[in-house]
């Protein structure tokens, strides 16, 4: 096979899921087992045969139809969307595991329409990954959101239905509004929306201009959570918790700030926005991102609003990455999309866990608890000092690198932000760590005691798998930023 | 024997889209059997896609068509003349037709009582003469003419409507529609005193040596508002939504997706054609009664149908709406932005009328096209319900969708005249779009039906087929554009060359 025709497959294998989910909708664990076998085909496909090109240099590229005059359907594989594909398709397979044991633990309805719909936000994240244009990128980023709207609304409450107005509203608005004007711009602009190294706006597009093109992509990209943007992520965590855990913490938000990212880097091209400082303004943006929604995640009591708005800050350091225009900037940022990834998806879980084994939502009610969930807590903690960017997480080394990018801009309030935003993180991940460590149980809670009381396993070792998994990367940092290097020129 | 008889029509295939409808409109009153008449509709129906289709391959490979009727040499006899613009409309027109009237006998057992069907199908016939005649005559006065026909026999399948509000409702249009069709009438005769001639290509020829004339003003302005009205602009619209919402199912599928475009036509034909740009634009700025009004249109359609309760009137408003989009590309008078509103007609005509399909099954299974109709709907009527999901996403303007095809090119069209607020504004209205699409999928996926409603099945396969044809090709053309934004592209460079 060659590597062209394999960025082809792994655009439509999640697609075949479906068709064997629906075949074999009467036997859940049939139809499980064949979201399964897509799952691990597509990270096959992705790891195996898409990734020895890309490391070798090679940018695999797969021209589909050309829609309008200029305007084509096409993917070509460069070192950040490698890495994105990677993320979705391989935490796809743990997440599927996980759901298996959440779904059933938690007596979900509709099951059959809702890993349909995770297939199809997956296919849409390849797409988005491997898109070799901002026209393609728009199409599945499209298909991302409209294919997650049932997810968020999947419990058929008022509350769900009102998320999801939210959620399509904010998310459909500003694509159209902004992001689909930014396109357009571009194209009337540069005559094109190739992604191209160095980028394809300059001289094209100058002074305020480029930053209003700027702030239409920034903006318009309403995944990427930017305030004032943002409010649709707390209100997507009415849905199951796998969802929350793949969509909202990795797949649907990394979409966004890889997005902004590959904007910044193959659109604008980061000498522009160096040289003309056009990209200053994002920075504090980003910046008042990140502390403000640390501030708000603070003040949550229910566990999963504060991963929300924990993560709302999180990826505003992506933003803030691309923002500062600088090498080191642009590779943490991208590598920041897969730290992140595995230290999230770590605490979505250990929250989803928590909630089938002890039935709590609220982190006030946590007190003792990691007694009795021994290996859901000690995740937390590893995903925790993960999302802090503590040795020996691989979330240390991102945020290294986004402050060596901070320095090579000279922006030293920028460092002083990603520094009070660690500090800030401690204080909201860890009274869950300490409470349910060092408290003692409530004096009328009759299970206290009682021993080892963990949720279903296939709801516990997901977890552990990937706060494993965030140690792992501590020590493959290198391989990271070797490949992410690839993108600048 | 096929090339005797091709031979025999071959260069008569303009003036059978005419000639054939009227005939058969008879031989249908004859019949009387409901389904014998039907057949013979759809016999001509269908003729008249192949014959459309052949016309606009002919167009595309040797040029514009020019017929002279009764063999009376032009300008003195009467002309039919196609051209790309209008070989793409009868196009839409005649596919649109045919595809409805494949619908129609599930369609019309519940609306209208089987005695009447073969009148019907009668009107429906004649009506096509009207539009199709508008599309390919090539004189002035007979797209008066032609006119009053489509007119007169819709006004009968209006009427034809359950509710007894069909009766005021086709009166009400009856009444605006000839207030229009006089203001046509007038404006041509304006033209017709200053230049002698109603051949189009004639007048046109004529005027650009009379120069400025106080005469030619007043009749572009008759003509703009009668069009306008046959057209449903903001703010002459009043009778649009009230005739959608009471003719049967599917003669508002039909009409919404024919009659409204034909009358675009005529406006695109009239200010291109014969006043020319540079007379409509330039001398008199045109652009800045359209373009403001367009953008009326987009708003004041869309924020109304996010308010209805009968989904029939909440679409009738998003044609006004529409029909905003498609004005505006006009008033652009640029490549882009003609483009867009050429290839609207297309796009729009394919999903409105998909979606009104989706509401005559409605019809037929539930009985009703309130908004309460459809809730579990999605479980009730998967298929229906898909449907009307994807026709909404094309209506949005998702990619992939034709939607976004025009948009893309209207957007682009404003960007090129150099109004971006008014690309903002395109754009911000498609949001309103979001929200009355939404609504209903909410309902229809949501809210579960009532425990006393009856218990219903999948829509006939009789009217899901052409329903998911119309739907599909919404999809189909979205993504392979060569044949509607390739004839819409290149027509509006010829209206723009001046060349008719």
């Amino acid at each position: 096979m060659s590597a062209a025709s394999a960025v082809g497959l792994a655009v439509v294998w999640p697609l075949f899921a479906i068709v064997l989910i629906v075949i074999l909708r009467k036997s859940p664990n049939l139809r499980e087992a064949g979201t399964l076998l897509t799952g691990f085909s597509l990270f096959g496909v992705v790891a195996g045969v898409i990734l020895p090109v890309v490391t070798a240099g090679g940018r695999p590229r797969l021209d589909v139809l050309e829609v309008l005059p200029g305007l084509s359907l096409a993917f070509e594989v460069e070192p950040l969307g490698m890495l994105f594909a990677m993320v979705a398709s391989g935490l796809w397979i743990v997440t599927t595991f996980y759901a298996i044991g959440y779904m059933r633990g938690h007596h979900e309805s509709n099951q059959t329409r809702f890993y349909i719909c995770f297939a199809i936000a997956i296919s849409g994240a390849i797409g988005v990954a491997f898109a070799a244009n901002v026209f393609t990128l728009f199409v599945f980023y499209e298909l991302i959101t409209l294919s997650t709207y049932p997810l968020v609304t999947h419990a058929g409450t008022e509350k769900a239905k009102k998320a999801g107005r939210m959620y399509l509203g904010i998310l459909m608005g500003t694509s159209i509004a902004f992001l689909l004007f930014a396109m357009v711009w571009t194209w009337l602009a540069a005559g094109t929306t190739e992604f191209t190294p160095g980028g394809i706006l300059a001289g094209k597009v100058t002074g305020v201009e480029l930053m209003v093109l700027l702030a239409l992509y920034a903006f318009g990209t309403g995944k990427a959570a930017l305030m004032p943007f943002h409010r649709w992520l707390p209100a997507a965590m009415v849905a199951p918790t796998p969802v929350s855990a793949l969509l909202h913490a990795v797949a649907v938000v990394k979409a966004g700030v890889f997005t902004v990212l590959k904007v910044v880097v193959y659109v604008f091209g980061i000498d522009l926005l160096a040289t003309t400082d056009a990209s200053r303004w994002l920075t504090w943006v980003a910046a008042f991102t990140i502390i403000a929604a640390s501030c708000v995640a603070l003040t949550k009591d229910n566990l999963k609003a504060r991963l929300a708005y924990s993560t709302i800050s999180q990826l505003s350091y992506i933003v803030l990455g691309a923002a500062l225009a600088t090498t080191a900037g642009v590779i943490g940022g991208g590598m920041h999309i897969v730290m992140h990834a595995f230290g999230k998806i770590t605490l979505f879980f250990c929250a989803g866990a928590i909630m089938v084994g002890a039935h709590k939502t609220e982190i006030s009610e946590l007190d003792g608890l990691g007694r009795r969930m021994p290996f859901t807590f000690g995740a937390f903690l590893l995903g925790s000092l993960s999302v802090i960017g503590l040795p020996p997480m691989g979330g240390s080394w991102s945020k290294w690198f986004l402050m060596l990018g901070a320095a090579e801009a000279e922006q030293w309030v920028m460092m002083l932000v990603l520094m009070a935003s660690s500090l800030l993180s401690i204080g909201y991940l860890m009274p869950v760590v300490v409470r349910g460590f060092f408290r003692a149980a409530p004096a009328d809670d009759h299970h206290a005691g009682e021993g080892l009381h963990e949720a279903p396993l296939l709801c516990v070792l997901p977890p552990v798998f990937t706060a494993v998994g965030g140690i792992v990367l501590f020590f493959f940092a290198d391989d990271l930023w070797r490949l992410l290097t690839g993108m600048v020129p | 024997m096929m090339d005797a008889l091709w031979n025999l029509i071959g260069d008569d295939l303009a003036a059978l889209q005419i000639a054939m409808p009227l005939l058969t409109a008879t031989v249908c009153i004859l019949v009387r059997r409901p389904m014998l008449a039907w057949g013979v509709a759809m016999f001509n129906a269908w003729g008249a896609v192949v014959n459309a289709s052949i016309l606009l391959h002919r167009v595309l490979t040797t040029g514009t068509i020019s017929y002279a009727e009764g063999g009376w040499p032009v300008p003195w006899g009467i002309e039919l003349r196609i051209d790309l613009l209008n070989a793409l409309v009868l196009l839409v027109v005649t596919c649109i037709c045919a595809v409805v009237l494949t619908a129609a006998p599930r369609a019309l057992a519940a609306e209208v009582p089987e005695d009447k069907h073969y009148l019907f199908y009668a009107a429906y016939l004649l009506c096509m003469t009207g539009l199709a005649g508008m599309t390919v005559t090539g004189d002035a006065f007979n797209i008066f003419v032609f006119l009053e026909i489509s007119s007169l026999a819709s006004y009968a399948l209006i009427s034809q409507g359950p509710s007894p509000r069909a009766l005021t409702s086709a009166l009400q249009y009856l009444m605006m529609g000839t207030i229009g069709g006089t203001f046509i009438l007038l404006g041509i005769g304006m033209l017709y005193m200053v230049t002698g001639t109603l051949n189009i290509v004639d007048m046109a020829n004529q005027l650009g040596a009379v120069g400025p004339n106080r005469t030619v003003l007043v009749g572009m302005a008759f003509i703009c508002v009668g069009a306008g009205i046959k057209l449903a602009v903001f703010p002459l619209h009043v009778w649009l939504p009230n005739a959608y919402t009471y003719a049967p199912a599917v003669v508002t599928a039909f009409l919404a997706a024919t009659a409204t475009k034909v009358a675009y036509y005529v406006l695109v034909r009239f200010i291109y054609s014969i006043f020319q740009v540079n007379f409509a634009f330039e001398v008199n700025r045109l652009d800045a009664v359209l373009i403001p009004v367009g953008i009326a249109a987009m708003f004041v359609g869309s924020l109304v149908a996010i308010f209805q309760d009968d989904l029939k009137r909440m679409l009738a408003y998003s044609s006004v709406a529409q029909i905003g989009y498609m004005v505006l590309g006009l008033g652009l008078a640029n490549e882009h932005g003609l483009t867009g509103g050429l290839v609207h007609v297309f796009n729009h005509a394919l999903m409105k009328c998909g979606l009104f399909l989706v509401l005559a099954c409605l019809l037929v299974r539930v009985g009703s096209t309130k908004l309460a109709a459809f809730a579990g709907l999605g479980r009730r009527m998967p298929l229906t319900f898909a449907a009307f999901v994807l026709g909404g996403l094309s209506l949005i303007g998702v990619p992939m969708t034709v939607g976004f095809v025009s948009k893309w090119y209207l957007v682009l069209g404003a960007l090129d005249a150099g109004m971006w607020p008014v690309a903002v504004l395109i754009l911000l209205s498609s949001l309103l779009a979001v929200i009355y699409i939404w609504r209903v999928v909410e309902v229809g996926y949501f809210r579960t039906a009532a425990d006393d409603a009856p218990e219903v099945s999948e829509a006939p396969f009789s009217m899901l087929l052409p329903t998911w044809v119309l739907i599909g090709a919404t999809v189909v053309f979205g993504v392979w554009t060569s044949l509607s934004v390739g004839v819409a592209s290149a027509a509006a460079r010829m209206l723009l060359g001046g060349a008719s």
